[in-house]
């Protein structure tokens, strides 16, 4: 029913999108890519026709395992830590809020517009806000004196202290324990709701990433010829509580949109067969939310990836406890002139985030076509 | 599924206690901006100004104002351009699925999500080479492009709940694809285009990593100033928090004022694929 004409039109209309999102996305991803394997950097950079070589891995290489890259090694630290606290708060207190909210009896739309305004901020404004509110003798920290308790000493940004410190050249060996703790995570969900089939595929699996940290040959494995510390910087916490505070309204508008799609009838059926108010959220609410937490998990989990605007106006992109691999790209590429070396780092972040959204997008877009 | 009794009152005062700690960003925001520079004191920082300092806020508007026009002049185009092309292509996509549709959607949808620092580098030489970069034109043209995505993706999925019967009719009585657009589409277009445009002013008036990497000092934006005045050692404080108050006013004047569409575009890009 559509004409010739019709189609060759809309085809035309697209076609500059297509051609514009193909060069500047994909384009230049192959052009990083390529880039990120060459010795392009420092003098080389400056000079109108420089001399570029191709050098394969090396790049990467000296990132995870040369001696000067030691920064970006805890940059990525770092980034890990986050990217865990920020994702895991954010769904916690989201959650709270919007169950909150959902019990309310009056202000609902007040409370709302409350815990959902941060959202409509810049970074830059949260993180210059926040820097004020965090400095260590003011702000935040004095806050108890206002009734009477003494005064907080946490060093929010500034902190140097680190814990659960680990040895980066032994990095295979603790990726292997985290996976058998992931996994394991999954295996007891499977156990509960008596599914055997996964249950015995993941403990399996399991097990044997188990049998491989205990047997210790991954220790053997080294990226790093000398052992280099590592840890969670608690400087990060201040940046931790600013993206909460900023992010956790777009959970909580997640879940309660969830939560006010839930049929009355199925709380109704279940209040029938005796639940009570808690049973009830325990074992219908929360099970029928879990499709947005998972939504929610991919959204938060590529921001805290590539978070970049927060640190840089709340620490600075020169305060290493803080820095992402994000800061330090920005600074190997528009200062320190390495753009091979930034490329890299893109391509990692890159790789990182395809890891997270891929599946969901190709998810999203199968169930999206029933 | 109402709660009685103590329990609500206790959920009630839980809320406004959750409500002081989400405002109290803003409470001592407004403070230190009142406050003359050397009344400014981390001891006293929560407590109220003697007297209002209002020349923070004319001083820091002096110093914002040409960054605050560059932020208007790029926000406001670059969301124009990119929701009038997000609303051919969504009505493209949507009714004229053209062979690989299925394929391009989520090709389209993916540069929505990439870091943008694996294109930074090339974008620099692209922009060099083409004499865009550090201008505003440049950053308009770098900020339509990465808007496709999200602007084509809401459109389609706005546009997927006309029927396609209404543009059968339509096209039975001799309408061919800009008139269905037209007088079809384009009516039926307002409430999306608002949640579009509001999205999208929102995250380009907020966004920083472009323009920190490719705007000369002239044509910054305004978060860029603010970042560069807040980082700055020898500042008193009134000044960087009045300044935050300017930079964040348009966006959140518009989510207070707009906050359904503000939140349709929000849970619009999590939820639909």
């Amino acid at each position: 029913m559509q004409s010739r004409r019709d189609q060759l039109t809309a085809a035309l209309i697209i076609l500059p999108s297509i051609v514009l999102l193909a060069v500047f996305v994909y384009g230049f991803i192959a052009q990083t890519v390529r880039v990120s394997m060459t010795d392009w950097g420092q003098e080389a950079a400056m000079s109108l026709d420089p001399e570029i070589h191709h050098v394969g891995l090396a790049n990467y290489r000296e990132l995870f395992g040369g001696f000067l890259n030691m920064r970006f090694r805890q940059d990525i630290t770092n980034m890990f830590f986050f990217t865990l606290l920020f994702v895991s708060l954010s769904l916690l207190v989201g959650l709270l809020l919007a169950t909150l909210i959902d019990q309310l009896i009056w202000g609902e739309a007040f409370f709302r517009t409350v815990f959902l305004y941060p959202m409509s901020l810049s970074l830059v404004v949260t993180g210059t806000i926040w820097r004020w509110l965090l400095q260590p003798r003011g702000g935040i920290n004095v806050l108890p004196t206002l009734i009477g308790l003494p005064a907080g000493d946490f060093l929010w940004l500034s902190s140097r202290e680190q814990i659960l410190i680990f040895d980066w050249s032994h990095i295979f060996h603790y990726i292997c324990i985290a996976a058998a703790v992931v996994l394991a995570v999954f295996a007891y969900g499977h156990w509960r709701r008596g599914e055997r089939k996964e249950l015995r595929a993941k403990s399996i699996i399991c097990a044997v990433l188990i049998g491989i940290s205990a047997s210790g040959i991954l220790t053997r494995v080294k990226l790093l010829d000398y052992p280099e510390a590592h840890g969670f910087n608690r400087a990060l916490w201040g940046v931790i509580v600013a993206a909460v505070w900023q992010m956790s309204g777009y959970t909580m508008a997640l879940y309660l949109a969830g939560l006010r799609t839930i049929p009355d009838e199925l709380r109704e059926a279940a209040r029938v067969d005796g639940a009570s108010k808690f049973q009830i959220y325990r074992h219908v609410d929360l099970p029928l939310l879990k499709p947005i937490t998972v939504s929610a998990i991919v959204i938060l989990g590529h921001i805290a990836l590539k978070i970049f605007d927060l640190i840089f106006s709340m620490a600075g992109p020169d305060h290493v406890p803080t820095s992402v691999p994000a800061i330090t790209m920005f600074l190997k590429t528009f200062r320190g002139n390495e753009l091979a070396v930034g490329s890299a780092i893109g391509v990692i972040l890159l790789i990182l985030v395809s890891l997270l959204i891929i599946p969901y997008l190709v998810n999203s877009f199968k169930t999206g076509k029933e | 599924m109402k709660p009685k009794g103590v329990s609500k009152i206790l959920v009630q005062v839980l809320a406004v206690l959750l409500a002081i700690a989400y405002l109290i960003p803003v409470y001592m925001t407004v403070v230190t901006s009142l406050k003359a520079p050397e009344e400014i004191n981390l001891m006293t920082a929560w407590e109220l100004p003697s007297k209002p300092n209002w020349e923070s806020y004319s001083t820091a508007f002096k110093q914002f104002a040409p960054y605050l026009k560059n932020s208007f002049i790029l926000a406001i185009s670059a969301t124009l351009i990119s929701a009038v092309m997000g609303s051919l292509n969504g009505y493209v996509l949507c009714k004229y699925p053209i062979p690989g549709t299925n394929i391009i959607m989520p090709l389209i949808v993916f540069g929505m999500f990439i870091p943008y620092q694996s294109i930074l580098v090339p974008l620099f030489q692209f922009m060099q080479k083409t004499k865009l970069y550090g201008g505003l034109p440049g950053l308009i043209l770098v900020h339509v492009v990465y808007g496709l995505p999200i602007t084509t993706l809401l459109f389609r999925s706005f546009y997927e709940e006309i029927p396609d019967e209404l543009l059968g009719a339509a096209s039975i009585d001799g309408a061919d694809f800009f008139g269905i657009f037209r007088y079809l589409i384009m009516p039926l277009s307002g409430p999306p285009f608002l949640v579009v445009c509001i999205w999208q002013f929102t995250q380009i008036w907020n966004e920083f990593l472009f323009a920190v990497t490719l705007a000369r000092p002239d044509a910054q934006p305004i978060t860029v100033a603010l970042a560069n005045l807040a980082g700055g050692q020898a500042v008193s404080w009134n000044l960087p928090m009045a300044g935050s108050i300017l930079a964040a006013l348009p966006t959140v004047l518009i989510y207070v004022l707009l906050g359904r569409y503000f939140v349709r575009g929000l849970l619009a890009g999590a939820l639909k694929g």
